[in-house]
Parts: C-alpha cells; structure tokens; sequence
C-alpha cells in the first residue's frame, strides 16, 4: 500500500464525524468505547479494561455549530462549541463514557455541562497532579485506581497486571513508530509531508491502538522509497496546538508557506511520554511514574523549576528547526499564557519566533500562510526576527 | 453621578483597613516583614499570619486598580509587552502595573515577593500567572495543588492530598522564608478568630431573607467580603468589623432599612435577584446604579463565595488545622462542579424568595463563565424563575458596554414585571 492510500483512508477517518470506525469495531468485539478530551489520558488503562479510546478533538471545520453557540457565551475558544454540538446531535452517543482530564478551566467545567447534558453516561474529570512529589505521585495513584475501577465496571473486563502490561506494551510500540514518523519527518521532511503526518496522528484517536501501529509502520515503509523533491524551506517548530486542533487546510497552508515543520504539539497525548512505560510486577505504578516524570513539557502542566522554556529551545536544537511558530486557538487560556514565557526563552537563546491565533473552524487561512511565509522568508534573509 | 456617594459605617472601616495594610506594605522592608504573595480563593490567611508575614493578593490588587480607573492602562502595558487580549485582564493588570512601578492602588509601592504562595484553587490561569511573575521576580514559588470537587464532594483523597502538601511543603516554605518554626498553638489562635467572624458573615449573608432585604449581596456584598477573603481573617479586627457590620444590619432589620447604596437607601424593593459570576470593576457605580435606578436588591450572590461557602455550615476549625485548612481551600465556590453550582444557586432561589437570577459573563473568568449558559437553562427549567445573561469583563474597561447592558437588563426587568402581572 502507498502513502496516498494509507492517507487516504487517514482522512476519510479524520472527515467522519459520525465514528464509522467506533461504530464499527463495537460491532464487531462487542466492547464499550470511550472518548477522551485533549491533552492526554493514559490509554492504556482503558485499553486494558478492553474498551476503545477514542479522541475527542472538537468538530473542526465540517461542522456546523447550531446548537452549541447557545451554550456559551461570546469569548471562548471553539472546541467546546463544536463538542456539545457533536453531543447533542447525537454524533457521541457511540460512546459509552467521556473522559475530561484537567487542562484549563473550559475543559474542566465542560465534564459539568457533559453531567447534566448526558446523565445517563459515564463521565469523568480526570485530576492531574501538578505537583510532582510523593503526595501528587500517591494522588495519581489513587485517581488512576478509581478511574481503572470505573472503566472495569463499564465493560465487565477486569483489568489485570497481565492485561495491562499487554496494553503497555502496545502504547509502547505506538509511541516508538510515532517517535520513528516524527525523526523522518527531521530528518527528510520532503518524504514526510506534515499534513499527511497530522492525518496518522488523528487517526491515531479512533483506531484500536495495534491497527494504528501497523498502520504507522506501513506508512514510514512507503515514505522511505517516495521520490519527493527537498525544497528550499526553514525548518520550523510549530507550538501552542495541543488542545483545540487546527483544521487540514491550517496544516497545509502553514507547510505551503515556504516552512518544513519541524516538530509539533498537536495531538500531543499521543507523544505525551517520552519513553517506554515499564512493564513488570506493577504495571498501574510504572503509568502513574511515566506522567510524573517522563513526559514533554506543555502549557498545561506546571513548571517547578527555572527552566521554563527550555524544553522548547531544546526542541528546536535537537530538530536542528531555524524558528518556532507559536499557534494558539483564539481564548485558549494555557497556550496564551504561556506564550510570553516561550518566547522570552526563545529571544534569550536567540531564535525567532512568529505568533499567530486561530480557531479550528478557520476559513481564512491565506492570512495564515502569508504570516508563515513571511517568517520563513525572513529567516532565510536575516536569519533571525524576534 | 455627582452626588456624594453614601456609604455604610462598615464600608469606611474596611477602607481604612485595607489603607493600612497597603501601608504596611510600603513598610515591610525598613520594618523587616517579608512579603508572601497569594490568591484569594482557599487563601491561607491563617497560616501566613503565624509566621507573621504580610500577604498580598494580586487580584485585589487588580480590582482596586480597576475601581480606580487605572487598569486599563495596566492591561495595554501587558500587551504591549506581548500578552494576549485574549487571557485573564487580572493577569494582565498586574503586570502592567508591575511594569509601570508596581505602584499600588492606595499610591504606595508595593514590596516584591520573598515567596511566591501558588494556593492553585478553582482557577487553571493561577498557575500561569506566578510562572508569569517568578520570571519577574526570580524568587522562590511553593505550590499548593488543590483538587477540583468533580463529582460535587470532597473526597478522603483530596483532603488528605492537600493536608500532606500543608505539611510536607508549604510549612516548610513558609519556614524557611520566615526563619520561624510553627507555632501550632498561634496557628489555632487565629483559626477559632476566623470561625468567629465566619458566625457573623453567616448572620449578615442570611439578613437577606428579611423584607426589604437590609443588604445587597452582590454590590455591598463585595464589600462585605473584603477582610475575611484578603489580610485580616484571623485577626482580631476582622472579627470587630464583623460584628460592627452585624450591628449595622441588625439595626435596618429593626428599622425596616435597605442597604446604603451609592445613591441612598434602597428601601423599595422591586425584585429580588441572585447574581452568578463576579462583577464589573471599572464602571462598578455605573452597573450598580442601573440596579439601584430599577429597584432591584441582590439577595445572593456567588461571587461572594469565591473564598467560602460558609453559610453551608464550614467552620475553620482549631481542633483540626491542616485538615479544616485543606477543607477551605477544597470548599470555595469555584471549586464546585457545575451540578453543585446550580444546586446552590437553586436553593439560594428558593431560600431567599428570589424573582430571577442574573449571570454575569466575564470575559476573563472560564472558571466561572464557562459553562454558564447552561446553567442558566437548567434553572430556569428547576426553578421557574427567569433568567438574565450579560457580558462584561473585571477589569478591562474596553469591555463593559454600558448601554448595552441596560438595554438588555430594561428588558429584563419588563419581562419580570410582565410574569408577575400574568401571576
């Protein structure tokens, strides 16, 4: 199978609002599904209870918004709009439960509105620590242990070490076909074209976590032997996405701007460790220790130290990327905030940086691309422009 | 406007407490206090005043900013610097003023941070803003994670979370930042002053069931709560501002008064209306008068439990301290799931014999305003009382749009009068 068909099949996925696919794989394995919010949740935990995990990202932009705009006010980002219509145009009743981890104020009090919208469903907030001693590592501990119960109790299946470290082992292999996409995408950026990287990743939120492996794995076999031509591009960072996602045609002008993208944070739960979890005697332990310790650095956990910032400069390094585009969904309160701090760290490592918000829903993305554009020619004249 | 604002004996005692206390700021280096800054809701006032240091608390300092017409120049201080239109106006206020001199609102200079006290309760954007202003500083930040009530209750879990973290690492850090060791039996002092004070706040939030209400919940009731929220719970001239303020109400509930409005008594009371979400700073007499001019008292609010729900029987308790410590900091209003939000407001409703409910929608608060909507339309269904929904922001005057908010509030209060003429 060649890159075009495997994307193909990628944004058929991406397209189908109506999950044809969870539809589907609940037909045929008679188990539960259930949806998750950005940015992360251990799935592997809801694997190994033998349900599906499903990545909620909003509507994008094939979604029309009729119902939701009456459920909140004027400034807000968008994904919660596009979630509650999804919601109440019956789209989600596929799932059998949604999850809500803690990442900023609208997530968190959309799991109320899921509450009350959709009372017959399972629903969870997920508290994460963010305080990273031993009181937030037994906290995890406890909230991973209750959720692991909830979920046994949903499907019927009882999660066992052996389970779970069958599931580990999944994620893990997942997570290292990922991490071999993302280092060809640097390494040859013209055999890995972003877009076609975003569309594995996003149907990475619906497939069942084997098939989207093997996916990966056909994929990055065909992208080996493609016959791209290297254009003349910047390499840039592209950060502030991990929540509301930008719609293909964002990916696509951003990367027929005159920019290789470099690396991203979009869909980051998928990225979120860094390295394997541990498989062993204590399968729930080496998950709790994996979010405490072995993760990316993002908005929307809290730094203790100096060294804010210095994830992303070192991501720039690593990827050897020439400047860093800060995209934030308009209102997104983690990304915007956090900015300023990425960019002070940014002009003291002497890297440019551009800024630019967004919606999911975005129409305009000329303005986009000429903003993209303009960075990365100036880069390549200048060298730099912060 | 020109008129002489009128105000209540307790409002200039709190304004001359909080005048001192930003004096003693100004002092804090020649006289050898170190500065914790903190937040308001599930603040640690108790905690900080054993080690004898002098909080701060940035909100406050941006809404008084905001009463003092000079936010708006704060906030475009920010953005100039790079922070976005789009996020908190607090966040912004504060370091626009920061930028310009961190001269407080009462005109003094206000001391810097020896320690950052990060209570992170209610509110995601808490924890952006001290990573915001330790770059600013460079001085040690000591976060206290609180857990949100997801499923409408504090759990043994959370409380025991926050009480480990009381122990293991903010008592450490106040330790070190102050040179002392806790005194626990100071600690419990302070706490048994608090529950004092607390009785009265109690007494004054329930005078609004009398009719006429002798207090408005909402305009007066943030002034109501200024020194049990900020620097002076636990101490003992919080209690005797609330017993001057019992005094003052149980004196109205005799007279049959209103409370003291910027334009006098409101003795006739139209409606009665319970307000979700915090208020306008900026034109703070002008959105307060729109009321006033409609004869509408507030007879409960939320906002004004952003730092406690004690009318539903919490008490910091002496006996327990870290624990009743972790219990207000999990309790306050901002903390509750959505369904736990409407419940109280619901019953506020019903207990305070209400004829609709208002929702202020700030533009910089997801942590109230998210959702709200929602809210609103399942009141309506649960209470049958009708429902107001206004836009407008803290502390970012480019935001509050006076005309239409009294266009959409007339309206309103037609449709009141409308439902109680068809009743």
């Amino acid at each position: 199978m060649g890159t075009q068909d495997i994307i193909d099949r990628c944004e058929r996925i991406y397209r189908d609002l109506d999950f044809g696919y969870v539809h589907e794989w609940k037909a045929r394995t008679g188990g539960k599904a259930v949806g998750f919010m950005p940015v992360y949740v251990p799935r592997e935990l809801i694997h190994a209870a033998g349900i599906l995990p499903v990545g909620i990202m909003g509507g994008g932009d094939d979604v029309e918004i009729i119902r939701g705009d009456a459920y909140f006010q004027s400034y807000i980002c968008h994904i919660p709009r596009s979630t509650v219509e999804l919601g109440l145009a019956g789209k989600l009743d596929v799932l059998d439960g949604m999850l809500f981890p803690a990442i900023c104020d609208v997530i968190r009090n959309l799991s109320g509105m899921w509450q009350m919208m959709f009372a017959h469903k399972y629903v969870r907030y997920l508290d994460f620590p963010q305080t990273f001693n031993d009181a937030g590592r037994e906290f995890y501990r406890a909230e991973m242990a209750e959720l692991l119960v909830d979920l046994e109790a949903l499907s019927g299946i009882q999660a066992t070490p052996e389970r779970l470290n069958a599931s580990i082992a999944l994620y893990n292999a997942n997570r290292r076909a990922l991490a071999e996409l993302y280092d060809l995408r640097s390494a040859e950026p013209q055999r890995v074209p972003t877009s076609e990287l975003y569309l594995l990743l996003r149907a990475g939120n619906v497939l069942e976590v084997s098939e989207h492996t093997a996916m990966l794995q056909q994929y990055l076999a065909a992208a080996r032997l493609s016959q791209r031509p290297l254009r003349d591009n910047v390499r840039v960072v592209a950060t502030g996405l991990f929540c509301e996602q930008p719609p293909l045609s964002m990916v696509r002008a951003m990367e027929n701007s005159g920019c290789y993208i470099v690396d991203d944070d979009w869909v980051l739960g998928a990225r979120y460790q860094l390295h394997d979890t541990a498989t062993g005697a204590n399968p729930l332990g080496a998950i709790v220790d994996a979010y405490m310790s072995d993760t990316v650095a993002t908005a929307t956990r809290y730094v203790e130290g100096d060294d804010k910032g210095a994830f992303l400069v070192e991501q720039v390094r690593s990827r050897n990327a020439e400047g860093v585009i800060f995209a934030a969904a308009s209102f997104c309160d983690p990304a915007l905030l956090d900015r300023p701090m990425g960019q002070k760290a940014l002009a003291d490592a002497g890297i440019p940086y551009t800024a630019f918000t967004y919606s999911e829903n975005t129409g305009q993305v000329q303005v986009i691309k000429e903003q993209a554009g303009t960075f990365a020619d100036s880069i390549k004249l200048w060298g730099a422009v912060a | 406007m020109n008129a002489e604002v009128q105000k209540e004996e307790s409002m200039v005692l709190q304004k001359k407490m909080i005048g001192e206390h930003f004096e003693t700021l100004s002092k804090s280096a020649e006289n050898g206090r170190k500065v914790v800054y903190t937040f308001v809701p599930g603040n640690l006032n108790e905690l900080i005043l054993a080690f004898d240091l002098l909080p701060v608390h940035p909100e406050v300092n941006a809404l008084q900013s905001g009463m003092r017409k000079l936010s708006g120049d704060y906030i475009q201080e920010a953005e100039k610097q790079g922070h976005s239109e789009d996020v908190c106006t607090y966040v912004k206020c504060d370091i626009g003023m920061l930028k310009k001199g961190n001269i407080g609102p009462t005109g003094e200079k206000l001391p810097p941070p020896d320690l950052l006290l990060l209570s992170y309760t209610g509110c995601f954007t808490f924890m952006k803003w001290f990573e915001l202003l330790k770059q600013e500083y460079g001085c040690p930040v000591v976060m206290l994670q609180v857990p949100y009530q997801a499923e409408g209750k504090i759990t043994a879990s959370q409380r025991e979370f926050v009480a480990r973290q009381l122990r293991d690492v903010v008592v450490p850090a106040l330790e070190e930042v102050s040179g002392k060791k806790l005194d626990e039996d100071r600690l419990k002092e302070l706490l048994a002053s608090s529950a004092r004070a607390e009785d009265d706040l109690v007494y004054v939030w329930e005078s609004a069931k009398h009719k006429p209400s002798p207090i408005d919940a909402y305009f007066g009731g943030v002034y109501y709560i200024g020194p049990i929220f900020t620097a002076f719970r636990g101490l003992p001239s919080c209690e005797a501002y609330y017993r001057e303020l019992r005094r003052e109400v149980d004196f109205r509930i005799a007279h049959g008064m209103g409370p003291t409005t910027p334009e006098g008594e409101l003795r006739q009371q139209k409606y009665r209306i319970v307000v979700e979400g915090p208020p306008n700073w900026t034109s703070f007499r002008d959105f307060w008068k729109i009321f006033h001019d409609e004869g509408v008292v507030m007879v409960a609010s939320t906002y004004t439990k952003v730092g406690g729900l004690y009318e539903q029987g919490f008490r910091h308790d002496p006996a327990r301290p870290f624990e009743t410590l972790a219990e207000y900091c999990l309790g306050c209003y901002t903390n509750r799931n959505l369904p736990a939000r409407v419940d109280i407001i619901a019953k506020y409703v019903e207990e305070y014999e209400a004829d609709g409910i208002l929702f202020n929608s700030i533009k910089s608060c997801n942590s109230f305003s998210a959702g709200q909507l929602m809210m609103l339309r399942e009141l309506e269904k649960r209470t049958g009382k009708a429902g107001a929904f206004i836009e407008s922001d803290l502390v970012d005057p480019r935001y509050f749009s006076a005309a239409n908010i009294k266009n959409r509030l007339e309206s309103y209060f037609q449709m009141l009068e409308a439902k109680r003429q068809a009743a």
